[in-house]
């Protein structure tokens, strides 16, 4: 398996990570040395199995419908980057 | 060429649950920013969510009123992508294994038929915060008080084949939630929000042409001229040569013209996957019962009963059923007013006017339910006439009391005491000898009429309080 | 025996009898990590006067007789959990300056049985390494040879214990990040079974595979730190709904008859041969406390490294993408716009192995490659699990080796990668399965420790602790100290 320097650009960018140009290229051997391990999982007859999502097999839980938080803004906006009325700022949006 | 519209809707409902769908904050709507924003709406590091068991009563609450398969199981995934408005960079939905499979619903259409229109499916799913898009020194703020707030997201089938058929499935489904009590419906707060996948096909053709989605729909109306604007912009593109892409358009109600959303041109790729911070939802018999057993009349069964316990015509029973506020207050004022016509006859009208006129609704009603019952009764009790109830409907409107004490304090009660009312007529008689003699000249057909001119003076001079049928007896009987 | 030599149970002894206050102990330690951890690095936060405060209290419990058996004993936190209003970094610059504005559900559990809390220990970036050396606050280095590394991801923790810095500390496990740095340092670790501790704080690397822990420096203690930490927890829907077990009262069970499996698989082929030796000398000591020495196959066993590097990667590169430089955490200076914001703040905050492990995630569940990927590695996660059904059919417990070597040295793997996931080969299929892992130290091969694996049943952590005490009865392996510290 091997990533080109496309493709690195492409996952990349899909997971918001910023990768200089002389960086991709060692950067796709080593996710390709990655994914070359991950094959290792093709020997594998998996035919039928059912997939395991989680190690228990339980159910989700349900909560009752009650409000129990309080407002906290302040508290949870003591170490926020960039706020302002109450708001996180981010760089303008344009729809 | 004959062209054939295709339309199917996605229906965003929020569900009016007292907290969020995996975290314990207010979904009360209107609070300021980010102060009903707790640790795991925030997305904080190593919260995690729990489920809110009145999201999947809901669910299944909606499932049963469209005959739809509940699902046993279901699975919770991560929708993945970036935007500030998200803050895990995820989203909760579900995506291969939906809480509500295939159902159906029947929509009425203006020929008076009706037409079945499929839903695919239902599926629970969180929403997001907001951005505000104010100047803040050329930043967005946002407000993460709406995120995580529960929805159920319906999807149809592509089965409408116009506007109007659009709007009157969203309508019917607006219906539905609300009765069963899911959804306020509340359009303008974005409690219901409707997306219009719209395409076009040369008529026969069975394949489905490419289709655009339209957004930003906040009312019945718009959701009707988005999409003929829209057919008609597809229309305009092919026959000039072009081709119909597959984006995202914004419905601009101001200008009435939907437009390409560019920000998401990018091709999105959200890597579902299930949640591994949740585990499957699984409904039993038990559960589905006790939904079913305090589910609340749905609204075909509601009009059907109007009609068999009230009496009340087919059309005034389809009208009183038009929300669940406004089934609900009819069936609260007819109780009080003892009159179910009478009452339905002041609901659809005077009262109807006047939430029109003042921008308010059913819930919303300066005039109680109970109150306009007990006006009717006064009617129904003859302690005063259908006309002086008018005026005294005006005053309880604008908060002069309730029926008894307007009536009380204008003096309004009728006058039905025969004394009076005879010598109210005599008098009048007495002062008209002229328009008398004409009467009594009068052919028989005319008389009817005629008789209008004395009753008006009675009227006039008792300040409306005579009561007419009598007035009407005593005059026909002096007459002659 | 010096104060930071001796058992909680000792310890506590100590406190109700008066012989010693928690304040006492905790200046003791507090001085230890002061002279010493210079040396090893393994503290990102120490919180003092916090732990000062907490002794105080203690010394008040245990004075008014409300004590329980670890009120008043100073312990460390790795810096995976949150701490309200103390710094939690995760090893990462990403938060370097995070606060968190609650605490962690084991923190909390652990804080209401009154210990005492030194500081937050060193770890991988985000737990994501086997080697420590991954943290943005530097490298851990191991007691016992300083120019080698404590293992990770939980390296901080086990310098920690190793060095005696602090009496017990806890740590998480994804793929063995409890057990391989307990067994590189010569302590005991354990890594209960998924769900046995709530995961409500503890900050998300792969959500079906964490599991929080005890790090100690016996079987002994571990049982009383599992029962200060375990517990159903509602705010963690994964959380398991089942009763704590009284992992004290098990350890007095001698293990005559006890079914012991050898995992065939794991004893071959890149298995160091001094690690060998000093596993099968374990075994032969189980064997003469009565143990039932059964052979046993875990045949996919091969297959959990690769599974294991689909499942971690995907959860990790949705878990991380919270990080976004928006509502708290590391935000780069002057955004032009917002994808600007997203990127830089992400590169910069993220070291390099996180970053490829969201890479890899990001890739493995990109349209076209789920089923390839995701699916399949969760298939083979089935596969796994089902020989271990049927391997505990056989046996009761598993035994084998925790880590392939002893320590290897600062560097030697930092630039390849796959050899750093290969660390992990005898430990990942545990976190696949969700069964409870434990490594205690055995004989040490050329002066440096080696980590005995034993595996048990899901929920069945009091049996393991009872084979291992019971082992440590025997035994003194685990009483050996690091020269120096």
């Amino acid at each position: 398996m091997s990533l080109s320097a496309d493709d690195v650009a492409k996952i990349a960018h899909l997971a918001r990570l910023a990768v200089a140009p002389g960086e991709n290229a060692a950067l796709g051997r080593e996710l390709s040395n990655i994914l070359d391990l991950v094959a290792q999982m093709d020997a594998a007859d998996t035919a039928g199995v059912v997939p395991m999502a989680h190690p228990l097999d339980m159910a989700q839980r349900l909560r009752d419908d009650a409000v129990s938080e309080q407002n906290s803004r302040d508290r949870y906006q003591a170490g926020a980057p960039a706020v302002e009325n109450g708001l996180f700022l981010v760089p303008k949006v344009i729809e | 060429m004959q062209w054939e519209t295709v339309i199917g809707l996605e229906i965003h409902t929020q569900l009016a649950t007292q907290s969020k769908i995996f975290s314990g904050s207010s979904t009360a709507f209107g609070a300021e920013p980010n102060t009903q924003a707790s640790l795991i709406d925030l997305a904080m590091p190593g919260v995690l969510p729990v489920l809110n068991k009145e999201v999947v009563r809901m669910a299944v609450r909606f499932g049963k009123a469209i005959d739809a398969e509940v699902a046993q199981r279901s699975v919770f995934a991560r929708k993945n992508y970036f935007y500030p408005d998200l803050p895990k960079g995820y989203q909760i939905s579900q995506y291969e294994l939906p809480v509500v499979g295939k159902g159906m619903v029947e929509i009425t259409l203006e020929d008076g038929s009706s037409k079945r229109v499929g839903v695919t499916r239902a599926h629970l799913e969180e929403d997001a915060g907001k951005s505000l898009h104010e100047d803040f020194h050329g930043m967005t703020g946002i407000d993460l008080n709406r995120a995580g707030t529960p929805l159920l997201e319906i999807v149809s089938e592509p089965d409408m084949r116009s506007a109007k058929e659009a709007v009157a499935y969203a309508k019917k489904i607006h219906q539905i939630v609300t009765f069963i009590g899911i959804c306020d419906g509340n359009m303008q707060e974005g409690s219901f929000r409707v997306d219009a996948n719209v395409s076009i096909r040369p008529k026969g053709q069975a394949e489905l042409g490419t289709r655009a989605e339209l957004k930003n729909i906040n009312s019945f109306r718009f959701l009707e001229k988005a999409i003929n604007f829209e057919i008609t912009r597809q229309i305009d593109v092919i026959e000039d040569g072009g081709k119909v892409v597959q984006e995202t358009r914004l419905y601009d109600a101001n200008k009435d013209e939907t437009r390409s959303m560019r920000s998401k041109e990018e091709a999105n790729d959200y890597r579902y996957f299930p949640d591994p911070d949740l585990l499957p939802l699984e409904i039993d018999e038990a559960f589905i019962n006790e939904v079913v057993a305090t589910m609340p009349e749905l609204p075909d069964a509601r009009r059907a009963r109007f009609e068999s316990q009230y009496g009340l015509s087919a059309f005034d029973a389809d009208q009183l059923t038009g929300s669940r506020a406004q089934a609900d207050y009819f069936e609260a004022a007819a109780q009080v007013g003892g009159d179910a016509k009478l009452t339905a006859n002041w609901v659809m009208g005077d009262l109807a006017a006047a939430l029109n006129r003042d921008a308010t609704d059913f819930a919303h009603s300066p005039v109680t339910a109970v109150a306009l019952g007990q006006l009717v009764a006064r009617i129904k009790d003859d302690t005063i006439s259908g006309k002086i109830a008018k005026d005294v409907f005006a005053a309880m409107w604008a908060g002069e009391g309730g029926a008894d004490e307007v009536i009380e304090a204008k003096g309004l009660k009728q006058i039905t005491d025969t004394g009076a009312i005879e010598a109210l007529v005599d008098a009048v008689l007495a002062a008209n000898p002229e328009q008398v003699e004409n009467y009594r000249n009068a052919d028989a057909d005319k008389q009817p009429k005629m008789l209008g001119f004395f009753v008006g003076q009675i009227m006039k001079q008792s300040q409306g309080k005579a009561n007419p049928q009598q007035v009407n007896a005593l005059l026909r009987e002096k007459l002659g | 025996m010096e104060l930071h030599e001796r058992s909680i149970a000792q310890l506590s002894a100590g406190l109700r009898s008066g012989e010693v206050s928690s304040t006492e102990l905790t200046k003791h330690m507090l001085q230890r990590i002061r002279m010493h951890d210079a040396a090893l690095n393994s503290f990102i936060t120490v919180t003092e006067e916090l732990a000062l405060t907490q002794a105080k209290a203690a010394d008040a419990r245990i004075a008014d007789g409300t004590a329980g058996a670890l009120t008043g004993i100073p312990i460390a936190h790795k810096d995976i959990f949150c701490t309200r209003d103390v710094r939690t970094s995760c090893g990462s610059r990403m938060l370097k300056d995070f606060v968190s504005p609650y605490d962690a559900t084991v923190v909390e559990n652990l804080q209401r049985a009154g210990v005492v809390m030194l500081g937050k220990t060193n770890m991988d970036e985000f737990a994501m390494g086997s080697s420590n050396e991954t943290s943005h606050f530097g490298p851990v280095r191991n007691p016992w040879d300083r120019e080698t590394v404590p293992g990770g991801s939980s390296g901080g923790s086990a310098a920690a214990v190793a060095a005696r810095l602090c009496i017990a500390a806890t740590g998480t496990d994804t793929g063995g990040s409890i057990r391989q740095p307990a067994a590189l340092t010569g302590i005991t670790g354990l890594k209960p079974t998924y769900g046995r501790c709530s995961r409500w704080g503890m900050i998300a690397f792969a959500s079906s595979l964490d599991q929080a822990g005890p790090m100690t420096r016996s079987a002994e203690d571990a049982a009383l730190m599992l029962t200060g930490m375990a517990g159903f927890d509602e705010r963690d829907s994964t959380s398991a709904q089942r009763p704590v077990d009284d992992y004290v009262a098990a350890l007095g069970q001698d293990i005559r008859g006890v079914r012991i499996g050898i995992v065939r698989e794991f004893m071959g082929e890149g298995l160091d041969a001094g690690v060998g030796a000093s596993i099968q000398v374990a075994i032969d000591e189980l064997k003469r406390l009565g143990a039932e020495i059964v052979e046993v196959s875990l045949p996919n066993a091969g297959l959990s490294v690769p599974a294991y590097y689909v499942v971690a990667p995907a959860e990790c590169s949705s878990n991380l993408a919270r990080f976004d430089g928006v509502r708290y955490g590391h935000r780069c200076a002057a955004p032009k716009d917002l994808e600007d914001l997203y990127k830089r703040s992400r590169s910069e905050g993220f070291g390099p192995e996180v970053k490829r492990r969201i890479m890899i995630g990001t890739y493995a569940l990109s349209a076209g490659y789920y089923d390839a990927y995701y699916l399949k590695a969760q298939k083979i996660r089935q596969l796994i699990a089902d020989d271990f059904r049927k391997a505990f059919a056989e046996c009761d417990v598993i035994v084998g080796p925790t880590a392939p070597s002893t320590a290897f040295r600062i560097g030697e793997k930092a630039d390849d990668p796959v050899s750093m996931y290969l660390s992990d080969i005898y430990t990942i299929a545990v976190n696949l399965a969700g069964l409870p892992g434990m490594s205690i130290p055995v004989q040490p091969s050329a002066g440096m420790p080696v980590g005995l694996q034993l595996i048990g049943g899901l929920f069945d952590e009091a049996r393991l602790l009872n084979v291992a005490h019971q082992l440590q009865l025997a035994t003194d392996w685990h009483r050996q100290a690091p020269a120096g510290f």
